[in-house]
């Protein structure tokens, strides 16, 4: 039964009787205390009533279980009122059902990201009630996932241990919160690392490799020979930030793994060392492959693939077996041009700068492969220069269409340059061809955009507005804005927001759509700004 | 006392809303976009214009100043109660200054609104202090009601006990197999008596068989009560006043909120709805920091209406309360109200756990069919106790188990969050089924928070 406790000085079995008659029936049981010709079920009324009063009446406590240990301090300070009210709408707002038109009204759950950021910024810490809906929010949306846990910080983690829903929390707490040991305590360090779980075990090796590179690899060496083959692969990974030329004994070691994904890992890192041995290696196999022909015209890069891929390659991390429909010797050279330290080339081909070589024409069809391959080696090795060369100028006709370079690894050459740099280059890239393919580049913009690129996004939609369209033909654009463009540029939609009177050719009552989708904006650029401003540490605090 | 500090939070307005649906465009509407000229007074009205398809905006006017529950107008057409305008304002207003600064004078059109209103509301007042007496009409007609219905809630009473008996005789196990069809129609001879409270726990009878291990316990444990309902009822006449009158209220017969109201500083211990489907039933639990008494306000929304009358746990309002008659009975009703409600910075006292179960057994002997008591727990923790969670007294051994519908609640995740495994003072309702925490406050300095 539910009741708080047993009353104890009640006589059980009286009470269990009762209720055996009861269950049977009293034509064929008889109640406890019913005399020959009283009505036999209304005694047992009678009494089971007087019991019930008298068991509820004597009810005591429980025994209490063992309490839970209580959550570690947050030692954050506590979010302003306002901040916090605001929090608890962003987390009511669920995202809506359907699709359809959005109106006027902002989309409150696509601010939480923005709010957690700068509330994650400004170090502040949650009221404890709300974290039940943080992790919620976090579990639904894994992109949320890090900012979310970090805001709610050491007792989230501690409450996700009470509830099954919320043990992602556990698994994924950046840093493994309150769960890592003083990382100065060599004793507590080993003990987690001997011992802990394999999530604390990666927690704790990415928190020694964020302060001292050479640590986290020492003690990674430690056990690295005991590791299983997932495991490894997990741990290697980590190396990835911090990496330096001292990192390159242990991954040439790791390069002869029994695993071949492990392997390849070890073989990705090395090349992103344009110093490494490995590196030199694939920089004499690709210069056997690339050579400058000066016979004709001009001067002309020829491409030679290899014909076979050799055991020393394939040590290298060469993968050896071409994907369905690619031939196997481009899919050779491609991976080694892609792990050839980018300083190699001025030197192969005639002391030219990157700019010169990109500009240089390529025989056979190659320049696609050639220039593939160096975009990706410039992502990997973070090569600006580079970077720079192969993205060209953004107002090239060749940028917006089909070109040598795709808009995906521009995207990911962009992210090798500074935010300035890249949103002056997305800015002049939308200057020149619009809105339409400019979406996955403004996604790898920093937030808020800087004014150039604010401005750029939104002459755009001015100019497809006047061009007759929908608005929902850049509605991805226009939820970027929302989310991206800095509130202090308000005041330049203001000249939009009103329905334009409609021209001949325009699409019909694209005006009108076109002024809500604008009022949306300002609508949420408005509120970006209250928000922001109630996160200010010192607002909040009365008049 | 600051417009800023009596801002509600936006759990507080969307409680407001009569449909999920409105809840959600409220929402939409929550924010600075579609407002214009929005503005708030310190005598608790809130006003704004809203930009809606047409070319002419809404105009959204809201009075929360009076205890009974905020009273709206809109300019729009819905027939919602309160409309999407009307949340979606309150929700920028609660917010925070920045959308609906405060203003010293409405603008005309909301001006016009509040003066009318709160005109009427004085008149009424005036006119029901002299009109009570005038109500009953005629004293002899109205005898002559109240008797015809006490004959044929008798009738009904001694009906249910012949039910009873013959349950009984056949024996529970019967009861299992009978099923819910037997019960509704029992139920539905009770209406027939005007003995709305008797059919209503015959109703609930219907569902015990199929509760879960440990049935036949509660079946008995509730006919018995019944049975002890209809025997108060059959021998109303030897009762003492105060008992008879606990049994006509429990056997669901009028009754007017006559004792004498009680001026106090009450503090809103918590808000929670409960809804089948005809009818919605709002509770709200006061309690005066005066008197140190404990009253509950109750309040009826047809299906899909909420409740007029809104108070947000947290805040406290100078205003007398009239009680029920009945022994034990913590119903009232709320009477004049002397000044807009504001933050409350007083937190009611509390108890230890072992003082609350005796506190619960002391009211049963006022009322029998009480199912739980309101109580303050003080220093408790929220504390697990295998698939169940439990209150323990931080300083003894002894804890109070939730109440299985409390666990399924996502308020219990507040407290526990709230918690995080210190003390909490913790207000709620504690009984036989187990307690039902409804209101939480952290240690040391920090609000009141709802969990239900």
């Amino acid at each position: 039964m539910n009741s708080p406790s047993v009353p104890v000085d009640s006589p059980p079995s009286a009470w269990e009787e009762l209720v055996t008659a009861a269950l049977l029936g009293t034509d064929r049981r008889t109640p406890p205390g019913c005399a020959p010709g009283q009505e036999a079920p209304l005694v047992l009324l009678d009494t089971a009533a007087v019991e019930t009063v008298r068991r509820r009446a004597g009810l005591r406590p429980a025994p209490a279980a063992q309490r839970p240990r209580p959550a570690p301090e947050d030692p954050r300070p506590a979010l302003p009122s306002a901040a916090a009210r605001r929090l608890g709408m962003l987390l009511t707002d669920r995202p809506g059902v359907g699709g359809g038109r959005r109106g006027t009204a902002p989309d409150l759950m696509e601010l939480l990201p923005q709010w957690l950021a700068t509330a994650n910024d400004r170090g502040f810490a949650p009221p404890p009630q709300s974290l039940p809906a943080l992790l919620d929010a976090a579990r639904g949306r894994t992109d949320l996932r890090p900012a979310a846990l970090a805001f709610a910080g050491p007792r989230a983690v501690w409450l996700a241990r009470l509830n099954p829903d919320w043990r992602f929390a556990l698994r994924a707490t950046p840093g493994g919160g309150a769960a890592l040991p003083h990382l100065d305590d060599p004793a507590e360090v080993q003990q987690l690392w001997q011992e802990g779980l394999f999530a604390e075990r990666v927690a704790l090796l990415s928190a020694i490799r964020a302060g001292e590179p050479a640590a986290a690899r020492e003690l990674l060496a430690t056990t690295w020979a005991t590791e299983r083959a997932e495991d490894r692969l997990m741990f290697l990974d980590s190396l990835r930030s911090g990496l330096g030329p001292q990192d390159e004994p242990f991954l040439e070691q790791a390069l002869a793994d029994r695993s071949r994904n492990v392997r390849a890992t070890a073989a990705e890192l090395l090349s992103a060392l344009p110093g490494s041995a490995l590196a030199a290696r694939m920089a004499v196999r690709a210069g056997t492959c690339v050579a400058l022909d000066h016979t004709g015209e001009a001067p002309t890069i020829t491409v030679e693939a290899p014909h076979e891929c050799d055991a020393g390659m394939e040590r290298d991390g060469v993968v050896a077996k071409a994907p369905a429909g690619r031939g196997e010797r481009s899919w050779w050279f491609g991976q080694l041009v892609e792990a050839t330290p980018l300083g190699t080339w001025p030197g192969r081909l005639g002391g030219r700068t990157p700019r010169e070589i990109v500009a240089l024409p390529v025989a056979d069809d190659w320049q696609g492969e050639l220039h593939a391959a160096w975009c990706r080696a410039a992502v990997r090795q973070r090569d600006g220069e580079w970077a720079r060369a192969l993205l060209g100028s953004p107002s090239a006709p060749e940028a917006g269409g089909p070109g040598a370079v795709s808009l995906a690894e521009r995207a990911k050459l962009l992210g090798t340059l500074g935010s300035a740099e890249r949103a002056e280059w997305v800015g002049g890239f939308i200057a020149t061809h619009g809105l339409s393919e400019a979406f996955q580049l403004l996604g790898i913009c920093t937030v808020p955009w800087a004014e150039p690129l604010g401005r750029a996004v939104v002459d755009a939609l001015n100019i497809a507005r006047d061009a007759g369209s929908y608005p929902w033909s850049f509605s991805g654009v226009m939820g970027l804005a929302e989310r991206c463009l800095d509130p202090t540029e308000v005041s330049r939609l203001d000249g939009l927001l009103a329905v334009p009177d409609e021209p001949e050719d325009a699409s019909p009552g694209a005006g009108g759509y076109w002024a809500e989708a604008f009022q949306r904006l300002v609508t949420t650029l408005r509120l970006r700004a209250a928000m922001l401003e109630e996160l200010e540490p010192s607002s909040g605090s009365g008049d | 006392m600051t417009q800023q500090g009596v801002r509600w939070t936006a759990d507080q307005v969307l409680a407001l809303a009569p449909d999920a649906a409105s809840r959600k465009a409220g929402s939409k509407l929550g924010a600075a976009g579609p407002w214009s000229e929005a503005g708030s007074s310190d005598e608790g009205t809130v006003w704004g214009l809203c930009k809606g398809s047409g070319s002419k905006p809404y105009q959204t006017v809201i009075d929360i100043a009076d205890a009974s529950g905020p009273a709206y107008k809109c300019s729009c057409p819905s027939r919602k109660f309160p409309c999407k305008h009307a949340l979606g304002l309150l929700l920028l207003w609660a917010g925070g200054e920045g959308s609906v600064p405060p203003a010293q004078q409405p603008p005309d059109w909301a001006q016009e609104w509040i003066k009318g209103r709160r005109q009427r509301a004085d008149e009424k007042r005036t006119v029901g202090a002299s009109g009570s007496s005038t109500a009953s009409v005629d004293p002899e007609a109205a005898r002559r009601r109240a008797e015809r219905r006490a004959v044929r809630v008798t009738a009904g009473a001694t009906e249910l006990e012949q039910r009873l008996a013959d349950l009984l005789r056949g024996g529970l196990a019967d009861a299992e197999q009978a099923g819910y069809g037997m019960w509704e129609e029992t139920a539905a001879r009770m209406v027939d008596a005007q003995a709305p409270g008797l059919a209503a726990r015959v109703r609930e009878l219907g569902a015990i068989p199929a509760s879960g291990p440990g049935w036949p316990v509660r079946l008995l444990e509730e006919c018995a009560l019944i049975h002890l309902l209809d025997q108060g009822w059959l021998r109303r006449e030897r009762l003492p006043d105060a008992l008879g009158d606990t049994v006509r209220a429990r056997i669901g017969l009028p009754a007017s909120a006559d004792g004498p109201p009680v001026r106090d500083r009450w503090l809103v211990l918590a808000q929670y709805d409960t809804a089948d489907t005809k009818l919605t039933t709002r509770r709200i639990w006061l309690y005066g920091a005066e008197s140190g008494r404990t009253a509950l306000l109750l309040s009826y929304g047809a299906a899909g209406r909420t409740p007029e009358l809104a108070l947000p746990v947290g805040l406290a309002l100078e205003a007398e309360v009239s009680a029920y008659p009945g022994a034990g009975q913590l119903r009232a009703a709320l009477g004049e109200q002397f000044a807009p409600p504001a933050p409350a910075v007083t937190r009611p006292p509390g108890v230890t756990t072992t003082e609350a179960t005796a506190r619960y057994g002391e009211a049963l002997r006022g009322d029998p069919w009480l199912d739980s008591v309101p109580v303050t727990l003080d220093r408790v923790v929220p504390t697990p106790d295998g698939d169940s969670w439990q209150l323990a007294d931080v300083d003894t051994d002894s804890a109070l188990p939730l109440t299985p519908a409390a666990r399924a609640r996502s308020g219990l995740w507040r407290l526990v969050a709230l918690s995080g495994g210190a003390p909490v003072k913790v207000f709620g309702e504690c009984g036989h089924r187990g307690f039902t925490p409804l209101t939480a406050w952290p240690e040391g300095q920090g609000e009141a928070v709802q969990l239900c």
